[in-house]
């Protein structure tokens, strides 16, 4: 079988804000009909991270190339096959949802949106907030809204921050679900960005662990629980994250 | 070939025309999803010719001379709106943008910057119609003044002075990308600080010498002496409009370079997905 080329290839990327590294020498790489988790805790780098994929950010130095185009020169050749779905993003507010998915389905160049938003509606339960303002919605219905904004244009890559954010366990489960299907029907990849360890070791493949701006370990979640002789991958995570910290206070006593 | 120069030989040949009418969509369905914001649009124009129109009715019966200058009054308050509403419809639709957190969605969609731009002046020029076409609409029946019959030189004027608006709000938002809504009030007064100097009610050789020189390095002295030469003499000053284009032509090309320059250092310093209420 051929050996297809990565869907995100990060090399050596490093932004730097000051004095402060947010992202140092960071380099990774996603395949397509993969999911990679992106953990860190708060401050890690990794909406940095996603940033600077996303083109919003450009990076002090490093290498982005998305779906083989160098994010650098070209994001406009890329930014119609990849998409973002976070909560810290929000949708025009007095715009019903439908209208907001039009505005986006035309943005990406969406054939046939209405067909595209009844698919939508049918598969992320939306068919009853259609006419209804965004502003009007629950965090957890936004949620689901800003979901269908991001599979508006049936990504190839999928930037997620958060996505089961503020949603009941019922409707997270389901959106895990649909995160599954879609990648195995259509092949994409995701890089998800989460504090749900249940929810990265479900979904993942790969996990990158970030702490201040580095990448600390790497791995299938099965086997960093595994070299970490841990249950779950919460563990794991505060095994590295007070490793780290015990670090920090062993080298300011020295 | 840099980095910047190839990114842009391949923006501007994929300009989409679909992208501008879709975020034109999205600043129309604002705008008629609310009957008040409508309204409010063609309210204050309205208010304003009604009441300078009262006061142009006052002076014409004390002095013979207010009669000749009571059109040109009526006329330059229509004429100032249009500026103005240029000027706040383009910065109003971007700030909305702000408000509802949505700047970041845009960047991060194909949307070009410069496709945003030209939308923003799509929604500009149809919010100032909606505002400034009743205002003068009443002033016919109210006045006996027809703001219409300057003709072709009111067109004239009309671009000439959206234009102004645009290259301003082209200012406005670049302010607003760098600082954020920290600079809302400048979207709002920016219009009020070149008033003084743009001779709309008084000529510019009213002006101190010093401010003289202000005023003609502005587009808007241009059309509101253009528009005194109509109405008190009943001649067009083509070289007044030609001054005008010229001037707008320039703040057109800066507010440009200077949008352009703000939304890559908004990138470079990560403020493009910070920017919000």
């Amino acid at each position: 079988m051929p050996h297809s080329p990565p869907v995100i290839e990060v090399r050596n990327l490093c932004r730097r804000f000051g004095d402060v590294a947010a992202v140092d020498n960071v380099s990774f790489s996603v395949s397509a009909g993969s999911v990679t988790g992106l953990l860190g805790a708060n401050g890690a780098g990794k909406t940095t991270t996603i940033a600077m994929l996303l083109g919003l950010l450009l990076p002090t130095s490093g290498a982005i190339s998305v779906l083989g185009e160098d994010m650098l020169r070209h994001r406009y050749r890329v930014l119609g096959r990849m998409n973002f779905s976070s909560p810290y993003f929000d949708l025009p507010q007095r715009l019903t949802v439908r209208q907001n998915l039009t505005v986006y389905a035309r943005l990406y160049g969406v054939r046939r949106v209405a067909d595209r938003l009844a698919t939508l509606a049918g598969e992320l339960e939306l068919e009853d907030m259609m006419d209804r303002s965004f502003r009007g919605l629950s965090a957890g219905q936004k949620t689901r809204v800003l979901m269908a904004k991001a599979m508006i244009n049936e990504p190839e890559l999928l930037l997620l921050d958060e996505p089961t954010a503020s949603l009941d366990p019922e409707s997270a489960d389901r959106i895990r679900g649909y995160l599954e299907s879609y990648r195995d029907r259509t092949g994409a990849a995701i890089l998800l960005a989460s504090h749900n360890m249940p929810e990265v070791e479900r979904l993942c493949d790969q996990v990158l662990i970030m702490q201040r701006g580095r990448i600390v370990d790497r791995g299938l979640p099965a086997d960093l629980v595994a070299k970490y002789g841990r249950q779950t991958l919460e563990e794991v995570f505060l095994d590295i994250a007070r490793n780290q910290g015990d670090r920090r206070k062993s080298g300011a006593a020295a | 070939m840099s980095a910047d120069s190839a990114q842009r030989r391949g923006a501007i040949a994929s300009f989409s025309l679909r992208r501008v009418s879709a975020l034109v969509l999205r600043y129309g369905y604002l705008l008629m999803g609310s009957w008040p914001r409508l309204l409010e649009l063609a309210y204050w124009p309205s208010v304003q010719i009604i009441l300078w129109g009262f006061i142009s009715k006052y002076f014409v019966s004390q002095t013979s001379w207010a009669g000749s200058a009571a059109g040109a009054l009526l006329a330059a308050v229509l004429l100032w709106d249009i500026l103005f509403r240029g000027q706040l419809g383009y910065t109003i639709s971007f700030m909305e943008e702000l408000w509802s957190r949505n700047l970041g969605q845009l960047f991060i969609s194909p949307l070009r910057p410069y496709e945003m731009v030209l939308s923003l002046t799509v929604i500009s020029l149809i919010r100032t119609l909606i505002g400034v076409i009743p205002a003068a609409a009443l002033a016919i029946p109210l006045y006996g003044f027809s703001l219409f019959d300057l003709g072709l030189p009111l067109v004239a004027f009309f671009g000439n002075l959206m234009i102004t608006g645009w290259a301003l709000g082209l200012f406005v938002t670049a302010l607003l990308l760098r600082v954020g809504l920290g600079a809302e009030s400048v979207a709002w007064m920016a219009l009020f600080l070149i008033a003084p100097v743009s001779a709309i009610y008084y000529p510019v050789d009213v002006l101190p010498a010093w401010l003289q020189a202000v005023a003609w390095s502005l587009p808007p002295a241009y059309v509101f002496e253009g528009m005194r030469a109509i109405l008190f003499n009943g001649v067009f000053r083509g070289d007044l409009l030609v001054g005008a284009m010229l001037l707008n032509l320039v703040y057109l090309v800066l507010g440009g370079l200077t949008f352009t320059l703000s939304f890559r250092l908004a990138r470079r310093q990560g403020l493009l997905h910070q920017l919000g209420e």
